[in-house]
């Protein structure tokens, strides 16, 4: 009987891990193939059976380098995304700040507008907002792709930064009060740092959603404001299929994904939680 | 005194002020600017010109296309067996790692990135995987003696194909929500269900499942909602191909406007997306709403 139990015990465990290594490879093998094959040779990328021991080549990352002008939507993408996130953090928090706290005309219809601009999807807004833009003579401009990413952003930013004010014990703000704050006192020296751990959450999210965006930026940004989504697409459309300089692209788009998940999984996993909540 | 109360009245609306006027401006006027463009027949050549309105002119074209029935067809098929797929491949995964495992942290980042890295460079680096020639799926397939496949120029397979991109890409997110729930459910409940005499299939479906409800139903409506919208991924996979096979409504909003220069039709297309997209999530929302009253 007890030996029975042990069994299944030791079934049961190596099940566990069997089935965890099976995941981890398929979540990790395409990522790994891609950064190989951004350090191989053009031929080498297109030889089967795949090449698993190469001398590793940054001939990939030349090509880039030399056909397109990387660095310009290398800063874009860093400025788009930098000021949307710095824009959507403040007034997102603030935002969740007046929701949580203060009690005013329109409040829980705001919620539930805010829930459902959560359901548009991003692809049903680049047509209007690509004529609004040029009508007014401003498609291209990266103020205006900042300007629409940070309305994109604003409800999740709102609904996760709710939640983590809510966290925040309501005797402080009432001891300052009593101490004769006013809001912005209080938002700035009690909410603003106690809430420190939800705004890196917003500020991963936001910056990912810029970063990564595809259809807006196709639509409304020209040669001068292109984000690198955008870039590898026309890359590959102008110059085929070259593998490894493709890789080396998507491996360079890759990067911001590598360091947040390496550095702060934990702040994802709370933030998909709290984005989560309903109602 | 008087001046501080009238500080503390108004602050809320000071503190929602940007946002609220950035959200209209940025979100609901072009939205509704679409809703009102579908009513329009509307191209690129004359988009500095009024155009003629069209009444429901765009809805009735699509309503007589095929091809638009044929791509909600595909993209309810889609996101159905995307979301099943993922809820059922992520529930076992997560059943079996709830309790301790050694080195947790690590697993846990490295399910973090398919979520975190670019649609885009998903879509591409699945179109690589899918290469009839150089692809290592195809060759994987002639090691184990599994003839090559047309991956992405078959009909068929191009759906299969972006399913299981999709699915390699949001598997780990919704283990990751699940297991949250699962480690939220009270010990002495399983253990109560034990001394009982449920078996393990008596107690996942009674207390487990039954306790994680709201989250599988919030997890499954997220999937739901994002499978609707997504177009990147098949974008840089198929681009919609072969013929249209695999163009999604969200990926259609795009080609119709951009490609077919339609504007006018597009937002139609738009228009319905987001009727779909509201009734299948109000939809799955109600249900649960109802199973908790009852």
């Amino acid at each position: 009987m007890k030996g029975t139990k042990i069994k299944r015990r030791v079934y049961h465990l190596i099940l566990k891990y069997v089935l965890l290594v099976i995941l981890f490879f398929i979540t990790i093998l395409p990522i790994f193939i891609m950064i190989s094959t951004s350090l191989k040779t053009r031929v080498d990328a297109f030889s089967i059976p795949p090449v698993w021991f190469f001398k590793p080549t940054l001939n990939g990352y030349r090509v880039v380098f030399d056909s397109l002008p990387f660095n310009r939507y290398f800063i874009n993408s860093c400025i788009i995304g930098i000021l949307t996130t710095v824009f959507t953090c403040l007034f997102g928090v603030m935002a969740a700040y007046a929701i949580v706290r203060h009690k005013f005309f329109g409040r829980k219809a705001l919620l539930k507008v805010i829930l459902l601009l959560r359901m548009i999807a991003p692809v049903v807004l680049i047509i209007p907002i690509y004529i609004i833009w040029s009508k007014l003579g401003v498609v291209g401009s990266r103020n205006s792709v900042i300007f629409s990413y940070v309305a994109m952003n604003l409800p999740l930013a709102i609904w996760i930064s709710r939640t983590f004010i809510n966290e925040v014990p309501i005797a402080l703000e009432e001891a300052a009060i009593i101490d004769g704050c006013n809001d912005l006192r209080i938002f700035s020296s009690i909410i603003a740092p106690l809430i420190k751990p939800g705004l890196v959450v917003v500020a991963i999210f936001t910056f990912r959603t810029c970063w990564n965006e595809f259809p807006l930026a196709l639509v409304i940004t020209d040669r001068f404001s292109r984000t690198l989504p955008v870039a590898i697409t026309l890359f590959i459309s102008t110059t085929g299929v070259d593998w490894s300089a493709i890789s080396a692209i998507a491996t360079i788009i890759a990067i911001p994904a590598f360091i947040f998940t390496f550095t702060s999984s934990k702040h994802i996993i709370k933030g998909l939680a709290a984005g989560a909540v309903k109602g | 005194m008087a001046n501080k109360t009238d500080l503390h009245r108004y602050s809320p609306y000071l503190f929602i002020g940007p946002a609220f006027i950035i959200l209209i401006l940025g979100l609901l006027v072009p939205f509704f600017y679409g809703v009102g463009l579908s009513l329009y027949n509307f191209t690129f050549t004359n988009i500095r010109k009024t155009p003629d309105f069209y009444g429901l002119g765009n809805y009735f074209e699509l309503f007589k296309d095929p091809y638009f029935w044929q791509s909600i067809w595909i993209t309810f098929i889609f996101t159905f067996i995307v979301t099943l797929g993922e809820l059922l491949y992520g529930l076992v995964i997560a059943l079996v790692l709830e309790e301790d495992v050694y080195g947790m942290r690590f697993w846990r980042s490295a399910f973090v990135l398919p979520f975190m890295i670019a649609p885009v460079v998903v879509g591409i680096i699945w179109r690589y995987l899918f290469d009839s020639n150089f692809g290592i799926i195809n060759y994987v397939l002639s090691v184990i003696g599994i003839a090559p496949k047309l991956w992405l120029s078959d009909p068929h397979l191009a759906l299969i194909s972006i399913i299981i991109a999709d699915i390699w890409q949001w598997t780990p997110f919704v283990f990751l929500m699940l297991l949250a729930g699962l480690q939220g459910i009270p010990e002495d409940l399983v253990s109560a269900g034990k001394i009982d005499g449920a078996n393990y299939f008596q107690n996942l479906i009674h207390i487990k499942l039954a306790c994680i409800r709201n989250v599988l139903v919030v997890t499954a409506a997220m999937r739901i909602i994002d499978a609707f919208r997504s177009m990147v991924v098949v974008y840089n996979m198929t681009y919609g191909g072969p013929g249209k096979s695999t163009e999604i409504l969200s990926l259609s909003v795009y080609k119709t406007g951009f490609v077919e220069q339609r504007l006018g039709k597009a937002s139609a297309v738009a228009v319905v997306l987001m009727v779909l997209i509201y009734v299948v999530t109000s939809l799955v929302f109600f249900k649960s709403q109802e199973d908790e009253r009852n």
